[in-house]
């Protein structure tokens, strides 16, 4: 397979370009935040995406999804990125349906996938439980009572967590680790939403002898680890093609500043000492391209090397994001320090997102234990 | 597709018949590789004979026209060859600057007399070229070089100084950038030729580079006649010439994509280090070192294959060649560094049978000039800022 979009994708990434640019750019998120919305996202934007089919890009047709792939997942992803436009796409319709559509009960994906597709019904994945990604750490215990179950413990940054209508949670059982899917108004479950640096929501959820019933349960009890690994993978490589919309558009953005900023008399983009870090920076972020793409289509094709491609692929995309809005604020100087200013908007974005599902240490890591050192 | 299927099989099936045997395992060191030329030491009877048989089907140059020697294949059909050849384990049967450089450069702007003259020798093996571009003030700012071609009429005659001439001192031609109007500006008044390295006035000596090795040379000439049907292209048309080779040049770093990849550096750490009680490599800093240099060496073997797929269609940027030399001679460098690193001491050894030779710390240092030959990394960055980038002033 070319390592290029084909036509199809190709209009799809420019009808979520043309799209968020124009129904949810930056501007969205600064006013969602300076009003501090409840939600802290619009949910006529999230109508307009599921009118846009982008909601159920990865639900199966016959639940009225497109029935799409990481390629396509990741040129929406990489519109979110470039526009830091906030929605639960992530959390709902990557993180959420993957799962759902993969290994679900058929009663589960009939209630939810349709749902999910049709912008009415938000799923956050709850499997966080400390500071750092350590998803194979799970203290929540899910105890069998009276032929169901009982959640006792606690998730933080919990994506989408304060507005979630349905929490997929992985437990502790005596099988191993397991997943199920809660009912975000459940008795017992205390969501204290999290407000982050970035002005995107995340949530602390505190699972206080919450009960439910076995066909709570995704796949077999014990399962949820594996089940976990390869959606995480999907949900990874869709953070990588954010982190390189974040890129990108920090990158065009200090570009064009270097191209009119003048000081000493001449357009500091004359200068060589910022030529050389803007060149660098651009072929970090082709070769950045080329991996993000690579990965997801190994992904697509179920390819033997997938999973530690995705990995490179997070870890690359996360480093590569960082210093290009770290070298966006520092070229632009003071104006760059102002929050009136937009590039500080993505030097946030790119923290959290680089925190998300592994950051580029964890990546490396992961990359290395599957290369055998 | 059926028809490259086919191809395949029948390629397979005729690398199988006639590749020997003694062409399928990896060379045992650089005095292995098949150059070709006049003075060409085959080491074993069958790298002629295997030079000898894919000369004759063309393969040695697959791709230029079968009048000039080649093998008339498309580009599809050429990279099914890598590959099957790649796939059995193959050597390359012969490699030139003839053919990565001169041939191309003739194939787009010589006349049909140069190209009968020089190519099909070039394809068979049997006359060796070097590159006469750098000269003692002349490096990156290529286009101020010296060396003077004065007009008598029916020849030119060059007087003048190169350097960093690849293997002059085994060469039998040269291909040259002479300047043929001294008083037009630097970009303007030079010239391509072509002349016989055994032509009266023409001397080389190498240069013992940090490596400890010689591929280079200091190339003088002193009075040397070259005939005017020597000539590439137009009479101070050279430079178009020069930069179509140095961008090919920096292409030529492309089809290292297709090839064998390098062996893992992570399996090299492990053979020479060892791992620890959970698996993991007994130098834990070392090891986040090298997950993250194959990380971006992966990256980048993408960023090679896309490009290829890009160029295909025609929506590859024509400067982009820069991106990939600036990276991959960064890349090459880092990786020789964590080679050191990850060898440690059995790293530092320069003579020897256990060190063959020092061949470790020997690629190290010759690593260092990937960033300094064919255009340094700062002039890739610089091309990047004005070309790509639109960057003033650059």
């Amino acid at each position: 397979m070319a390592l290029v979009l084909n036509q199809e994708q190709d209009m799809l990434r420019e009808s979520a370009l043309q799209f968020m640019k124009e129904r949810a750019p930056v501007s969205q998120l600064r006013a969602l935040r300076d009003k501090r919305s409840d939600d802290g996202f619009a949910r006529e934007t999230w109508a307009s995406f599921a009118e846009m089919g982008f909601t159920g890009a990865l639900v199966p047709e016959e639940f009225g999804g497109l029935g799409l792939g990481a390629v396509e997942a990741g040129a929406i992803m990489e519109a979110i990125g470039r526009n830091l436009t906030a929605v639960p796409f992530f959390s709902t319709a990557v993180l959420g349906a993957s799962l759902l559509a993969r290994h679900g009960s058929a009663a589960q994906k009939e209630r939810c996938l349709a749902a999910i597709a049709g912008g009415e019904l938000l799923v956050a994945l709850a499997v966080d439980e400390s500071a750092k990604h350590r998803p194979e750490k799970v203290a929540l215990r899910a105890d069998q009572d009276g032929g169901g179950y009982v959640l006792r413990g606690e998730k933080v940054f919990v994506v989408d967590g304060h507005v979630a209508d349905r929490l997929i949670v992985s437990a502790r059982t005596g099988e191993g680790v397991t997943l199920f899917l809660v009912d975000g108004a459940a008795a017992g479950v205390r969501r204290e939403r999290s407000i982050l640096v970035d002005a995107h929501n995340a949530a602390r959820i505190v699972f206080d002898g919450v009960r439910v019933d076995p066909d709570a349960v995704i796949g077999e009890p014990g399962q949820g680890a594996a089940l976990l690994e390869g959606v995480f993978d999907i949900g990874r490589t869709a953070l990588a093609a954010e982190l390189l919309g974040i890129a990108e558009e920090a990158f065009e953005r200090t570009v064009g500043y270097l191209k009119e900023r003048r000081q000493f008399g001449q357009i500091i983009g004359e200068f060589q000492a910022l030529q050389h870090r803007a060149s660098t920076l651009y072929t970090d972020i082709e070769i950045t391209r080329a991996l993000v793409l690579g990965a997801q289509q190994a992904l697509d094709a179920g390819a033997p090397n997938a999973a530690a491609l995705v990995s490179a692929a997070k870890a690359r995309a996360g480093t590569t994001a960082t210093t290009a809005v770290q070298e966006g604020v520092q070229m632009h100087g003071g104006i760059g320090m102002t929050d009136e200013f937009e590039i500080g908007f993505f030097m946030k974005r790119a923290r959290v997102v680089e925190e998300l599902l592994g950051d580029a240490r964890f990546h490396a890591d992961r990359w290395a234990r599957l290369s055998a050192y | 597709m059926d028809e490259l299927l086919a191809f395949r099989q029948e390629v397979r099936a005729w690398l199988e018949a006639y590749c020997p045997p003694e062409m399928r395992v990896p060379m045992a060191g650089d005095d292995e590789i098949t150059w070709g030329g006049r003075n060409m030491a085959f080491k074993f009877e069958a790298q002629r004979t295997w030079l000898a048989r894919m000369a004759e089907k063309g393969w040695t140059v697959p791709e230029w026209p079968v009048e000039y020697g080649g093998g008339g294949l498309t580009r599809e059909q050429a990279k099914v060859l890598r590959q099957e050849m790649a796939s059995l384990g193959c050597r390359v049967p012969l490699q030139s600057f003839g053919i990565w450089m001169l041939g191309p450069a003739l194939l787009k702007y010589g006349s049909e007399e140069q190209k009968r003259e020089h190519l099909p020798p070039i394809a068979r093996g049997e006359i060796r070229w070097c590159q006469g571009y750098s000269e003692p003030n002349a490096g990156s700012d290529l286009a101020s070089l010296q060396t003077r071609a004065e007009d008598r009429g029916d020849h030119f005659v060059v007087n003048g100084q190169k350097v960093w001439t690849s293997y002059a001192d085994k060469a039998d031609w040269i291909f040259c950038l002479v300047r043929t109007d001294p008083t037009a500006s630097k970009h303007t008044g030079i010239s391509f030729v072509l002349f016989d390295m055994a032509t009266p006035g023409v001397s080389t000596r190498p240069i013992t580079l940090i490596s400890g090795k010689s591929p280079f040379c200091e190339t003088f000439f002193d009075d040397v006649r070259v005939e005017k049907r020597n000539l590439v292209g137009e009479l101070n048309g050279g430079w178009t010439i020069a930069k179509y080779l140095l961008t090919h040049e920096r292409d030529m770093i492309g089809a290292m994509g297709e090839v064998a990849a390098p062996p893992r550096l992570g399996q090299f750490a492990v053979q020479a280090i060892g791992l620890d009680a959970s698996g993991k490599l007994d130098e834990p800093v070392l090891r986040t070192d090298i997950a993250r240099f194959e990380i971006d060496e992966v990256a980048f073997r993408l960023l090679l294959e896309r490009s290829g797929d890009l160029a295909r269609q025609g929506k590859v940027h024509p400067a982009f060649s820069s991106v990939l030399k600036f990276y991959g001679a960064e890349l090459n460098k880092r990786r020789y560094e964590l080679l050191m690193a990850a060898g440690g001491s059995t790293a530092l050894e320069w003579e020897g049978e256990r060190s063959h030779g020092g061949e470790v710390a020997r690629e190290w240092l010759r690593a260092k000039a990937n960033s300094i030959e064919g255009g340094t990394s700062e002039v890739q960055l610089n091309v990047i800022s004005k070309r790509i980038l639109g960057l003033p002033g650059a």
